[in-house]
């Protein structure tokens, strides 16, 4: 078969992704564009930075095992009941990747001012936390109309939001339903790409019960269609996880070295 | 772990949320999540609960933030936190060990476990908090935690696999021991001093009818979310 004179799918989107880039990912109960992610791991993306929004799972662990990624800021990284992330904490502790510990409203807090177009945002709770000794560019000051101690947290302006959801329409508007964290990483970041299960014709803003759910085309840079592009995720609504999969990967990525090497090979030849 | 101490600790946590409005239930907490569906079914309705993760169980249609702008508004009554470490303050820590410094902005730890998640904000904006742990021994309830992720403070449930305690007036007093469980064992079991009643009570264990709500309808919703722990814990038997 001959390559195809412009990249579409899969190769199409991580092609606009820049290594060191600073990427947006939805949690494992979102919209994850495992198909992509594949990819940029294929491509040998290098030098990575990951913002969990407000959590990091599978997704950024396939990365992190592919080598792709310096840089993380979540507030949690883990597989769900699985546990521990094993690639994660294997370049954790060897010193290969940074993390900045936050914890999810700071992250959701960060994102909102980026939507705003201010540089922080203030946010209750957290002042008695030793999370606070970690981040350097947060600050405690006093709030100017109570009085008392508020945090505040720095903006966070990704370069790239990526997810995968289930529908889009023929104008590049894309459906989210109630996965408003979407919403929010794709409005604050400079650019969005995104996958999704089917289009359809016609405009998803004309139909009020859609438009609702619905991240118009204004924020979304570029939408290909993957049939399955959360898989082995799950996608909202529509499938489940494959659970023996990541189970599968954990087992391989906890031994690490050539069973973990053989794992991702296998899963890279993958059509 | 037994499915009978998965039975007493969910009934356990029903019980500790009679009367409260709204309750939601954060990331990996199955006990929790059960314990709450189990005491919304008991209330006949007067109970809210929201699961993260369930795509039944929720009152939030904008996204992850909400959660915690609920919180922040007084919307949420009860949460739950386990964590690496509890210590004798009632602070938490779900970070990870021994933590000996920061190198280019990163705590370095010796041992990380999965983050932090909502705990630093919602343990100071939520009123009624539940620490629980599944393992009560002396390395996971300490004196003082290594890291604090969220402080302490009065009117904090503690509930392992051993026993229910509460903090209040600065120390944690033990409410009751689970059966078949000693005095002098939960001594040595928890590595912070604790006051301990002369005559501790017994946790109840659940009546047939509760636990027969348990292993069917409460189990079937938490199969949807946590299925190993449901197939685990929580089938028929």
């Amino acid at each position: 078969m001959s390559p195809s004179p412009s990249p579409h799918g899969a190769e199409a989107l991580a092609a606009r992704i820049d290594d060191g880039a600073l990427i947006a990912l939805a949690p494992d109960y979102s919209g994850c564009a495992l198909a992509v992610v594949r990819e940029l791991i294929r491509r040998g993306a290098r030098g990575l930075r990951l913002v969990g929004c407000p959590q990091l799972g599978l997704q950024a662990e396939l990365l992190v095992a592919g080598g792709c990624v310096e840089e993380v800021e979540t507030a949690a990284f883990g597989l769900g009941e699985l546990g521990r992330a094993p690639a994660f904490d294997r370049a954790l502790r060897s010193g290969g990747i940074r993390i900045r510990e936050a914890t999810c409203p700071a992250i959701h807090a960060g994102l909102q001012a980026a939507e705003k177009g201010v540089t922080f945002l203030p946010l209750a709770g957290v002042i008695g936390s030793d999370l606070i000794s970690f981040r350097p560019d947060w600050k405690v000051q006093d709030d100017p109309f109570s009085g008392r101690p508020v945090l505040l947290v720095p903006a966070i302006r990704p370069d790239i939001t990526l997810f995968h959801a289930p529908l889009a329409d023929e104008d590049g508007n894309v459906w989210i339903g109630i996965r408003r964290e979407l919403m929010l990483m794709a409005h604050a970041a400079r650019r969005t790409l995104a996958s999704v299960e089917t289009r359809r014709g016609g405009s998803l803003l004309t139909d009020e019960a859609l438009a609702a759910g619905t991240l118009p085309a204004l924020y979304v840079e570029r939408v290909e269609t993957i049939e399955g592009g959360a898989s082995p995720g799950a996608l909202f609504g529509r499938y489940p996880a494959d659970g023996e999969w990541i189970a599968a990967y954990a087992e391989a990525a906890r031994s690490g070295g050539a069973d973990l090497t053989k794992f991702l090979d296998r899963w890279l030849a993958e059509p | 772990m037994t499915p009978d101490k998965a039975l007493l600790m969910i009934a356990t946590v029903a019980r500790l949320l009679e009367g409260k409005g709204h309750v939601a239930v954060g990331a990996s907490s199955p006990i929790p999540a059960a314990g709450a569906l189990l005491a919304a079914r008991l209330a006949g309705g007067s109970m809210r609960v929201s699961i993260l993760g369930s795509e039944r169980h929720t009152s939030f249609t904008d996204g992850g933030r909400e959660l915690f702008d609920c919180a922040a508004q007084g919307r949420i009554n009860a949460f739950f936190f386990s964590g690496v470490q509890i210590d004798a303050e009632a602070a938490i820590n779900l970070l990870g060990l021994s933590p000996s410094g920061v190198a280019e902005g990163s705590p370095v730890m010796g041992k990380r476990f999965i983050g932090n998640f909502g705990a630093p904000y919602l343990a100071s904006l939520v009123p009624d908090l539940i620490l629980f742990r599944t393992d009560h021994n002396p390395k996971t309830l300490v004196e003082k935690v290594d890291f604090v992720t969220a402080p302490g403070r009065d009117g904090r449930w503690l509930l392992t696999d051993r026993c229910l305690m509460r903090r209040e007036n600065g120390r944690f007093r033990l409410v009751s021991l689970h059966p078949g469980e000693t005095p002098g064992e939960l001594v040595a079991a928890t590595g912070f001093h604790f006051d301990m009643p002369d005559e501790p009570k017994i946790t109840p264990f659940p009546g047939d009818e509760t636990c027969e709500l348990v292993r069917g309808a409460v189990a079937e919703e938490i199969g949807a979310i946590y299925p190993r722990f449901a197939s685990q814990f929580l089938t028929p038997g």
